[in-house]
């Protein structure tokens, strides 16, 4: 019975964070794909695993110290990225290794630290989520859907098109600080939901599901946070059933398999609107042959 | 005094040491059309990208308004075309969220979209005859339908200034009359224009100055005759003179120049 009780709070913990996760990696994630920084989450993914091991070297809470450094590391990487020099691409690789091997060496120094943990961060966790990391992972959320609401139109010409938006005055620097720093919270939140290294996947791959089937950036976003919860909750489901289902792969795999679902979809969509944009420019034709 | 839109005294610009705008002096007044013109490679585009502050000078200095572009704040009085449309990496964005971001320096962050936004991107999108495509994907367009996008947006913000950075470059005759027709409306609205053009086509009726660039310098400005600083002057009367001999005169200059 108490067993039951604790199995159900430990279900209901890890549904809040797949939850969020489900609603905010995509949300952001359409801005990065719309910029053409994909690859930024894993970036800052590799980066967080060297703040999670300093976390277990103080003693100080993981989620915390992978908040900090990842924000750093997200600094770092659109400062290098704005100066947009050739060597700029080796830097971030660096940077990238860096992390990796930061954080499995500081990870070996650290007196709690085991293979056990680090896998659990690196691939995600989500049955041990605790009350402490939900309500972290609350805040987090609650941040990114802010950013995402006030900053969204701004961004969303940044995105579009830097140029535009500094010919409007927009505060081109800020805003792209905003958006790495952005996506840095956002991988701290999915970290224990599918782990470090398949962060960028909820980031990029409902986005990418979502515009086979949109026309405009607003639905891509919403429909792109739908696919995020669906195949968030979904996986979390699906190991439920079994203890041999790893959630965080099985979050991603059913993502890519609503991606390849949506691919096919797409087309018939796409084939639809192309018959139906050249049946509505005839008669403007005319009309106009006709003036 | 009344303001200028553009005063660069002595523009120069220099990519890793090799000049490309050697020296320019270009002050654009209120109510002129300005055609920029040149050979590719002339720097006319590196012109207004450095009227704008999109390309910092390396010597002189330029002003939007009375103010360096980089402390300049009423970006909304400038509405800027660029050459092309930015699709990004891929996430669809429809006809009206394009033409409606131009509205972003009118906006204030926590603001929602007013009923007057709503309408200054209605008719934005009737200007450029593409309110039946607005919930379309910018993607799906042809060229001269992004283009005239692109014009669209510029006119949504309402500005008293516009940039244009070769609107005419790969566009079909009609979307070249369109835009011609836009321009002249705005023109007998009292709107400012600067235009990079490689051929004026059925625009040369309503420019009233035509500036030649070429290897970085201004090799002809042709400016309507008249005394120094009347655009300073307030109420004044804006003299279209090519308006009646639209070839010829003081544009024969760029005619002739080389591609």
């Amino acid at each position: 019975m108490i067993f039951e009780l604790l199995q159900e709070q430990l279900f209901q913990l890890a549904l809040v964070a797949a939850l969020l996760v489900g609603l905010c990696a995509p949300a952001v994630g359409t801005f990065i794909v719309q910029r053409r920084l994909s690859l930024l989450g894993d970036g800052i993914g590799h980066v967080a695993l060297t703040g999670v091991a300093l976390g277990f070297l103080t003693g100080t809470a993981p989620v915390l110290t992978a908040v900090i450094v990842s924000i750093a590391g997200a600094v770092a990487i659109e400062l290098v990225r704005a100066r947009g020099r050739t060597s700029g691409d080796v830097a971030l690789a660096l940077l990238f290794y860096g992390g990796i091997a930061g954080g499995v060496m500081l990870m070996g120094i650290a007196p709690g630290g085991s293979t056990a943990k680090l896998n659990s961060y690196l691939f995600g966790a989500i049955a041990s989520v605790t009350v402490e990391d939900i309500w972290i992972i609350g805040a987090l959320a609650a941040a990114v859907i802010a950013v995402v609401l006030i900053f969204g139109r701004e961004l969303f010409v940044l995105c579009q098109d830097e140029e535009m938006a500094k010919a409007s005055g927009l505060p081109v620097r800020f805003l792209s600080l905003l958006i790495a720093v952005t996506a840095a919270l956002t991988v701290v939140i999915a970290m224990r939901v599918v782990g470090l290294l398949l962060v960028s996947a909820l980031m990029v791959i409902p986005v990418a599901t979502s515009q086979q089937l949109t026309r405009g950036f607003r639905t891509t976003m919403g429909l792109a946070m739908l696919f995020g919860v669906l195949a968030s909750v979904g996986g979390l489901l699906a190991s439920t059933y079994s203890a041999k289902v790893p959630p965080g792969a099985a979050i991603v795999l059913l993502a890519l398999a609503g991606f390849v679902l949506a691919l096919g979809v797409g087309k018939f969509v796409r084939r639809g609107r192309t018959q139906e944009s050249t049946l509505s420019e005839r008669p403007q034709l005319r009309v106009e042959e006709i003036a | 005094m009344s303001e200028t839109a553009f005063a660069m005294t002595d523009g120069r610009v220099s990519f890793d040491g090799k000049p490309v705008l050697r020296g320019i002096d270009l002050t654009v007044c209120p109510g002129e059309v300005v055609a920029l013109l040149g050979a590719n490679g002339s720097g006319k585009s590196t012109l207004v990208r450095t009227l704008l502050g999109l390309t910092p000078l390396t010597g002189g200095r330029t002003l939007v308004y009375g103010t360096p572009p980089a402390r300049f704040r009423d970006w909304w009085r400038i509405g800027y075309v660029p050459q092309r449309l930015q699709v990004g990496g891929g996430v669809p964005a429809t006809v009206r969220e394009v033409v409606a971001s131009g509205r972003i320096a009118r906006q204030s962050r926590l603001r929602r979209t007013s009923a007057a936004d709503k309408a200054a991107v209605a008719s934005a999108l009737e200007a450029v005859r593409l309110a039946d495509r607005a919930g379309d994907p910018v993607q799906s367009l042809s060229g001269g339908q992004q283009q005239r996008v692109l014009i669209a947006r510029a006119l949504a913000g309402e500005p008293d200034t516009y940039v244009m950075d070769e609107p005419t470059a790969g566009v079909d005759a009609e979307t070249q009359q369109l835009l011609a027709d836009t321009l002249a409306g705005l023109v007998e609205a009292g709107k400012t224009v600067v235009l990079v053009a490689h051929e004026l086509g059925p625009l040369e009726p309503i420019i009233t100055r035509g500036v030649v660039i070429r290897e970085g310098r201004i090799a002809h400005d042709g400016r309507p005759p008249r005394p120094e600083g009347d655009c300073a002057r307030p109420g004044h009367e804006h003299q279209h003179p090519h308006a009646e001999e639209p070839v010829g005169g003081p544009l024969t200059g760029w005619q002739g120049e080389p591609r």
